[in-house]
């Protein structure tokens, strides 16, 4: 076991598979020469060459498409889009293509693509460069989201999505990349489908993921101090998106609480707290509470920022909310 | 430049672009500029040449590098730091940052963010100009990364199908981030981009107030009378790409020989050599800036925080 940050989760399974599997090869901007903006592709470029680490021109739609077509043949890329923000360049040759073109022609061949993308706000970016845009992925059949918190699971994932077949939008986030837990030393993958209970409790379910695991873990933490005890639970992926342990969580606490990074209005908690409705409706014990960012755009100004952004604050405010407290 | 006034105003420009991108490093170091500052420093003789050709008819609009074009169409330095802080009293009322400076009272239609954005938005502001047919041209800047960028080949094409009246002006600083131009671009003679849309170009001289000044006017004319021009101007950033930038791509020595033929050097000899100044005036200059530029700061310092009801503000009209 060792304990690494995420960026090395990262890079360690993207390096572990390229040793093993030459038919995985990285395109994407500054990844080669520079190490990647954020360093998770550092020494790939000395070590592997310019033929299997490719810095691209700043050209969001043929970074996803070439990649995608490369995997329509049977190589195995992975497309690094420096910020989710200009995945939205790529959008068609996303949603229009890596998404349908198998179903579209009967199955006839498989796209085997790795979009890696990190997003979030809080670095007072700016509007256009703060999004968390994971629920608009997971809208769309065809492909997979995964949206790993820890580095544990960022490397297993990583790996998982390397040996599987279908297109992957491997969603990262900036501010997670420094994050470090125990990772073990040999070889083992998580699945793509998967969610995870990231903390056992009694009182009410918190169901969330990506960065917003860990405020919601900091709130757990000082939650229980007062006396309530929150489950969390991580989903890891949105698509396909695994509810068994949320609604059996929600079974026993019978209160939930949703915390995503995104937009409200038709996000992540919006789908879930439906489901829960759906299928706990004769457990409820308090209206399902949604925490996300508020409905606007981010601006520049920190503070401003940052009181759009979700944090252990409003997360206490609502679990406090559902517990009628 | 024609005059000694023009000059001297043209050299107090140069020199103060210079001093306020220093100006920000200082406060990006010191915590009060947040979120990602890219310099101006090297590139200042593009923006001081292309304002000084344009009239009250002809308008602009740039990628985040753009603090330099903001203070040349006449942007208040106090305003800008303002906005860098994120301060009410900034261009944007602080919600903006140093990648979107904007005052469309100024012909400014921003800095932004998304690489080659500004270039279907200029496409449209030119339509929108001769839809309206009042007689506007705009000038629409972009790094020589930014060619490569779909955008770029549809914006092209639709201004010339459309005989829009758009300046296309490229910044080649060499690079994009770290990739070098000959790294990324299939045609490293950017300007012959352009030809393949039909487009007449040009390839300026970007160190040199005058050249792009002569150039850009000669394009917003033939913009207006005829259809879109595209400008190549050559010219080298003297930091990083954005703070923080290790600059593993490029020799420390490639950076030494562009700096000692830098926009205000070479200024600075031909205004000795006209005998428009002396060192002693130059320095003046300087001097002025100086205060200019402290007292912008103060401005800034002394500007609120945006109320928090702004979250909410100029989301809808
Ligand atoms: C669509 C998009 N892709 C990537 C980026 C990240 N990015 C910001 S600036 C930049 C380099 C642009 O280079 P260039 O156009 O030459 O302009 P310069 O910075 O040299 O002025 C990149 C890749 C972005 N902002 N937008
Ligand atoms: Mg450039």
């Amino acid at each position: 076991m060792a304990r690494i940050t995420i960026r090395e989760a990262l890079s360690q399974a993207l390096w572990e598979e390229m040793e093993a599997n030459e038919k995985i090869f990285l395109m994407g901007e500054e990844i080669g020469v520079w190490g990647g903006t954020y360093a998770v592709t550092r020494g790939f470029y000395d070590h592997f060459g310019p033929d299997r680490v490719r810095d691209t021109p700043i050209a969001e739609g043929v970074i996803a498409g070439a990649a995608i077509g490369a995997a329509m043949v049977g190589a195995r890329p992975v497309a690094e889009i420096m910020t989710v923000n200009f995945a939205l360049l790529a959008m068609d040759m996303i949603v229009n293509h890596a998404a349908k073109l198998r179903y579209m022609f009967g199955g006839q061949f498989k796209v085997p693509v790795i979009i890696r993308t990190p997003g979030g706000g809080g670095r007072q970016l700016g509007a256009t460069h703060s999004q968390t845009l994971d629920a608009l992925f997971a809208h769309f059949p065809g492909l997979r989201v995964v949206t790993p918190a820890t580095a544990y699971d960022s490397k297993g994932m990583m790996k998982a999505a390397l040996r599987q077949d279908d297109p992957v939008m491997f969603m990262e986030n900036a501010l997670l990349y420094q994050k470090r837990d125990e990772v073990p030393d040999g070889d083992y993958v998580v699945s793509l489908e998967k969610s995870d209970i990231k903390r056992e409790g009694t009182d009410v379910t918190i169901v969330t993921y990506s960065r917003m695991l860990h405020e919601s873990l900091a709130a757990a933490k000082k939650l229980a101090k007062e006396g309530i005890s929150c489950e969390i639970v991580d989903l890891r992926c949105l698509r396909p998106l695994d509810l068994e342990p949320a609604f059996e969580s929600f079974k026993k606490t019978n209160r939930a609480v949703i915390v995503e990074e995104g937009y409200p209005q038709f996000g992540v908690g919006a789908e879930i707290s439906a489901r829960i409705y759906e299928e706990c409706f004769d457990y409820l014990d308090a209206p399902v509470k949604r925490v996300a960012q508020l409905d606007v755009p981010l601006p520049y100004n920190r503070a401003l920022e940052q009181s759009a952004i979700p944090n252990v604050d409003t997360i206490i405010k609502a679990v406090k909310e559902v517990m009628y407290v | 430049m024609r005059t000694k006034a023009e000059y001297l105003k043209g050299y107090k420009d140069l020199v103060a672009i210079r001093r306020l991108e220093e100006k920000c490093a200082e406060l990006y170091q010191l915590g009060q500029i947040g979120g990602f500052l890219h310099l101006y420093i090297g590139q200042e003789a593009v923006a001081v040449g292309i304002s000084n050709a344009l009239t009250e008819k002809d308008h602009v609009i740039t990628a985040y590098r753009d603090h330099g074009i903001a203070y040349t169409q006449g942007m208040d330095p106090g305003v800008i730091f303002a906005e860098l802080t994120g301060k009410i009293d900034g261009c944007s009322k602080g919600k903006g940052g140093s990648m979107h400076l904007a005052d469309t009272s100024l012909n400014f239609w921003g800095g932004h963010a998304i690489v080659g954005a500004q270039m279907p938005l200029a496409a449209g502001i030119a339509t929108g100009f001769q839809y309206l047919k009042n007689d506007n041209v705009i000038v629409c800047m972009m790094g020589d990364g930014a060619t490569n960028i779909g955008y770029f080949h549809e914006a092209l094409n639709l201004s010339k199908v459309w005989n829009l009246p758009v300046v296309w002006l490229v910044e080649n600083n060499r690079y994009g981030m770290g990739t070098a131009v000959e790294r990324a671009s299939a045609v490293t003679d950017i300007q012959l981009k352009a030809r393949g849309y039909k487009i007449p170009s040009e390839e300026v001289d970007g160190m040199s107030v005058n050249a792009v000044e002569k150039a850009v006017k000669k394009a917003v004319k033939h913009a207006r009378e005829t259809g879109p021009f595209f400008l190549e101007v050559m010219t080298y950033r003297f930091h990083g790409h954005s703070m923080g930038d290790p600059e593993r791509y490029r020799e420390a020595e490639e950076i030494k020989r562009f700096r000692k033929e830098g926009p205000i050097g070479i200024l600075h000899a031909e205004i000795l050599e006209k005998k428009y100044a002396t060192e002693a005036d130059l320095d003046k200059i300087h001097d002025e800036v100086d205060e200019m530029i402290a007292a912008a700061v103060e401005f800034a310092a002394n500007s609120p925080e945006p109320d928090p009801s702004e979250l909410w503000t100029d989301i809808y009209a």
